[in-house]
């Protein structure tokens, strides 16, 4: 009994050492939340490219320093809550920013929103993340938008009539983005049973054989594969032409990633997605003085991830410019009525759901790179 | 459904439920000699498939040489795991060297995180592997006629190791009577070992073979063949080899098959495997071919 007074002595001495040196600095932390392993990873680092180099550009707001604290939340939901949690009750960040994929964006808001905590999402785009959550914002657009985007392509572009489409079910971003493509693609064909296949699969899955045999027997002009992650969605594709499917895939921003790439090889060609930004069709001046000096930092192209995760940090910093205060509360009121900001990614102002109204970019895969096919307006 | 998709899913089936029956083999047979659950199994599988990207990778190994290599390397984990996890929890309470088979599990996903990183990466796949060879409407790329064939090659090897060798002799008359197993004379540690490099071996081999028709690894892809093929060793009776082959054949199949006959329900096949599983531990609890 006595050692263990000793012990915890020792312990609470250290943690009030501790919090006086963490006080003294007076610093304002700002936390992230990102998938840093897992397999949503290469998202995640994508995205903290971009939030790096927002932070080097940008490392003290009202005279204060910032300090940035990373937590992976590992693709995983509960993580992700544990991660936010943790950065709030631990870390004490003022303001959170985060996460590549909506699955994991969900809880995350959920538990910012609760604390009181304002959070900025870089490229979740499931409209529940901010849905009837004061406390949470984004800086891309949402899948309803994106969805339709996919199916006007599917039936301006490739005159498609029929459609399957390949879904997993346990991510929240891919069973909504399938929702609103599925929607959208009855009310431009003005066909109810222009969808002639849904079908699902779990994360975590890697044989999608059945999936891509009941698709294949349908005989579709395109296969929607809004897969919660890049890998999925390579494997999905690459089995799917195994098993003869030759009608055109397309996709959601999730594509995005050199390993789609790397794993799809040879069956990814001539693919179709929508993400949110593209180096090479930059317009603004604010577009190209990061693409310039991300290709200085990191000696390739910037993705979508960085150029969001970049606009998502900045957002922030804006927001604390103009409270005027590291208060959660006024750094979230002065977030709420942003309006025209000039971000990387286009111009944003958030409505009243703190969503971003924004354009969507097309691109395809073209001898193993990712290249531009159109820019589409919100509509 | 006609009989031509009928046909393309049984082919699929097979092939993925011959992998199954790979790694169910290496719980099975762990548990026949030790009566434990070896949780890091599907770990030393992730493995295998990493031990082949490098030394492809950093060593340019040929292909074949590259799997061997991969298959002797994860030979060596799976004993090293038995001697540094569980070896030392011999004679403890069964429920210490489960646990101590959970943290190896978590030891080697996450020494794989910070070694090769998090992000999936693309498994190396010779041309021959990616063909596709059209068998009356059937399609079949390369890799699902190797699958079947090397897997009936090894679980034959295998048969004639545990039932016409002697160390065979011995890990059969150790999963009937420890004790007196010890007592006749067998040198448990040396058959205690073998097994694992045994289970080991065969993963490694399922391993290089699943990679090669899902061309993509990263850190956690070992759980859920790993899980799946632990349920399969359950269902076809724990402890039994001939279960394991027969269970994992039906997990394969059935995983497969569900899609295919119930497109509707297809992401909830998982919640079928294990409602059979729950039948099987209910109404005949030993498994199919598992002893009372």
């Amino acid at each position: 009994m006595k050692k263990f007074g000793l012990l915890a002595g020792i312990f609470l001495s250290l943690l009030l050492i501790c919090s006086l040196i963490v006080g003294a600095a007076d610093e304002i932390v700002i936390g992230v939340y990102e998938p840093m392993t897992g397999p949503m990873a290469a998202g995640g680092q994508m995205t903290m490219e971009g939030v790096n180099l927002a932070f080097e550009q940008t490392p003290t707001v009202l005279d204060k320093p910032i300090k940035m604290v990373l937590v992976d939340n590992k693709s995983e939901k509960v993580e992700a809550a544990n991660a936010v949690a943790r950065l709030i009750e631990y870390e004490k960040a003022v303001a959170i920013v985060g996460s590549y994929g909506s699955s994991c964006a969900i809880p995350g808001s959920e538990v910012a929103n609760k604390a009181g905590i304002p959070m900025v999402g870089c490229s979740p785009t499931n409209p529940l993340v901010t849905l009837g959550k004061p406390y949470a914002f984004r800086a891309c657009f949402i899948d309803p938008f994106q969805g339709a985007v996919m199916a006007n392509f599917a039936v301006s572009n490739l005159h498609a009539k029929t459609a399957v489409v390949i879904q997993d079910i346990a991510s929240d971003y891919a069973v909504g983005l399938s929702n609103f493509f599925r929607e959208a693609f009855i009310k431009l064909t003005g066909d109810p049973k222009s969808i002639v296949g849904l079908i699902s699969y779990q994360t975590g899955d890697q044989d999608f054989t059945a999936q891509v045999t009941y698709a294949a027997g349908k005989k579709p002009d395109v296969v929607f594969v809004p897969a919660g992650s890049y890998g999925d969605a390579a494997l999905i594709i690459k089995q799917g032409k195994e098993m003869g499917i030759t009608a055109n895939f397309l996709g959601g921003d999730t594509w995005e990633a050199p390993e789609f790439i790397e794993v799809g090889g040879e069956a990814v060609e001539g693919g179709y997605f929508s993400t949110h930004f593209d180096a090479t069709a930059v317009t603004t001046e604010a577009a190209k003085k990061f693409s310039d000096s991300f290709q200085k930092k990191y000696n390739r192209e910037p993705s979508a991830f960085a150029a969001l995760g970049f606009d998502a940090f900045n957002l922030v910093i804006d927001a604390i410019k103009r409270a005027g205060s590291a208060d959660p509360k006024a750094i979230r009121d002065a977030l709420a009525v942003t309006k025209d900001y000039e971000g990387v990614t286009g111009m944003i102002t958030l409505d009243f759901n703190g969503d971003a109204t924004k354009d969507a970019i097309i691109k395809t895969i073209e001898n193993g790179k990712f290249k531009y096919v159109a820019t589409v307006h919100p509509f | 459904m006609n009989l031509n998709i009928f046909l393309q899913n049984l082919s699929n089936g097979i092939s993925l439920g011959c992998l199954f029956a790979l790694i169910a083999i290496g719980y099975t047979m762990v548990y026949g000699v030790l009566r434990l659950i070896n949780f890091a199994h599907g770990d030393i599988f992730m493995m295998a498939t990493f031990f082949v990207y490098y030394a492809i990778a950093l060593f340019s190994l040929p292909w074949g040489v590259a799997c061997l290599v991969a298959v002797v390397l994860a030979m060596l984990l799976g004993r090293t795991v038995e001697r540094i996890a569980y070896k030392p929890l011999r004679n403890a309470p069964r429920i210490s060297s489960l646990c101590s088979a959970i943290g190896m599990s978590f030891l080697l996903e996450n020494f794989a995180i910070v070694v090769f990183g998090g992000r999936p990466k693309a498994f190396y796949r010779p041309e021959f592997f990616s063909k596709i060879f059209i068998l009356g409407g059937v399609r079949i790329p390369g890799v699902n006629f190797i699958t079947p064939i090397v897997s009936i090659i090894f679980l034959l090897i295998l048969t004639y190791i545990v039932y016409r060798t002697k160390t065979g002799l011995a890990m059969r008359a150790i999963s009937k009577d420890f004790d007196t197993a010890k007592l006749m004379g067998i040198n448990l540690d040396r058959t205690i070992s073998f097994t694992f490099i045994l289970g080991s071996g065969l993963a490694a081999i399922g391993a290089v073979l699943w990679a090669l028709r899902y061309p993509q690894i990263w850190p956690f892809m070992g759980v859920f063949p790993g899980w799946r093929a632990f349920i399969a060793a359950v269902i076809g009776g724990i402890g039994s080899i001939r279960g394991a082959m027969v269970g994992g054949f039906m997990v394969g199949l059935l995983t497969i098959m569900i899609v295919a006959f119930m497109p509707g329900l297809a992401g909830y096949k998982d919640a079928f495997i294990f409602i059979i599983l729950i039948f099987v531990l209910l109404f005949k609890p030993e498994g199919i071919f598992g002893e009372e």
